[in-house]
């Protein structure tokens, strides 16, 4: 009886197994930054190089850095629901434009609309290595300390907002708001 | 034929002379050599299956950039890692750090290895006694057949 039990056995634990493993994205690899302290930056505005933008901009508050690039086609995709978030949620959100170029970037926040409080520049790509950007688009929740909550890789979807980031938001927020 | 192998040869080889690199060399080829062994021991996040010696990703680039800088600061190759790991986590690092979350990833091969092993010596065990066994059973009929 057991030599037919024990191949059994072991398939039954095989399925399951393979059916978590194959189910994952291999594509989305974790952040060891998450509930750590964000990087600190300071860069030049997207639309303003004069003036510089960064980490102390949303010290204390509860935000969300969204990384973006013109060249990046989630990004296209997310932009529609970051312009839907911007509008109807109380929470500020700082982009990082990475490895783009000014011109066709300002061009895109012309015509797309602007959901970000500032755009910080990150031309050469070295605040995006601090932050372990690795495939725009990524957003990034940040708590009122500076600590990263959460990051989520690909475009942001109502979906996500609402399972992986609402709750996440409300309680960093606390009761006080 | 040994034309044509040759030919192979030299196609095959010729990939080699792809590799991929927009800085310059060090002077010094003891910083080279440093800078080679590292990048090609971190993997490309885009390209999941390459090193970052290997890719033209722009973020290969980046990294390969900052390994440069990192080494002229007089950065050891360990310190330069632990960057690396810092930022992007050990799957970023083709031979992952031996420490507690990455231990499974080192043991496991053994481990499948010693079962398979156990299961290989039972199963010619058990086809050793059935052999000079009177046998009735209907697999050991069918694999005589």
């Amino acid at each position: 009886m057991t030599r037919y039990l024990a191949p059994l056995i072991i398939v039954a634990v095989m399925i399951p197994v393979f059916i978590i493993g194959l189910s994952l994205d291999p594509t989305a690899v974790p952040s060891p930054l998450i509930n750590k302290a964000a990087p600190q930056f300071e860069l030049p505005t997207l639309k303003d190089p004069g003036r510089t933008v960064g980490s102390a901009n949303y010290d204390g508050q509860v935000a969300l850095v969204n990384v973006w690039a013109t060249w990046c086609g989630g990004c296209r995709q997310e932009h529609d629901y970051l312009m839907k978030l911007a509008a109807e949620n109380d929470i500020p959100i700082y982009g990082l434009n990475w490895r783009d170029r000014r011109d066709p970037a300002l061009v895109w926040l012309q015509q797309l609309g602007d959901p970000y409080v500032a755009s910080a520049y990150d031309e050469d790509g070295r605040v995006g290595i601090d932050w372990g950007v690795y495939g725009a688009p990524e957003t990034f929740l940040i708590d009122k300390d500076g600590v990263i909550l959460h990051k989520h890789i690909s475009p942001l979807t109502e979906k996500i907002w609402q399972r992986d980031f609402l709750p996440k938001v409300l309680a960093a927020k606390g009761t006080s708001e | 034929m040994k034309r044509t192998w040759l030919a192979s040869l030299i196609i095959l080889a010729s990939g080699l002379a792809y590799a991929i690199d927009a800085g310059d060399a060090f002077e010094d080829p003891e910083m080279q050599a440093r800078y080679e062994k590292i990048s090609s021991e971190v993997r490309c996040l885009v390209c999941q299956n390459q090193t970052i010696k290997d890719s033209n990703a722009f973020l290969a680039a980046d990294l390969k950039r900052e390994i440069r800088r990192l080494l002229v600061e007089g950065k050891t190759d360990a310190e330069i890692y632990d960057f690396l790991v810092a930022r992007y986590g050990d799957f970023v690092l083709y031979r992952p750090r031996k420490s507690g979350r990455t231990l499974v990833l080192w043991i496991a091969p053994f481990l499948f290895i010693a079962i398979g092993g156990l299961v290989a010596i039972k199963v010619v065990r058990g086809r050793m006694t059935m052999s000079t066994d009177d046998d009735t059973d209907p697999d050991q009929a069918a694999s005589k057949s």
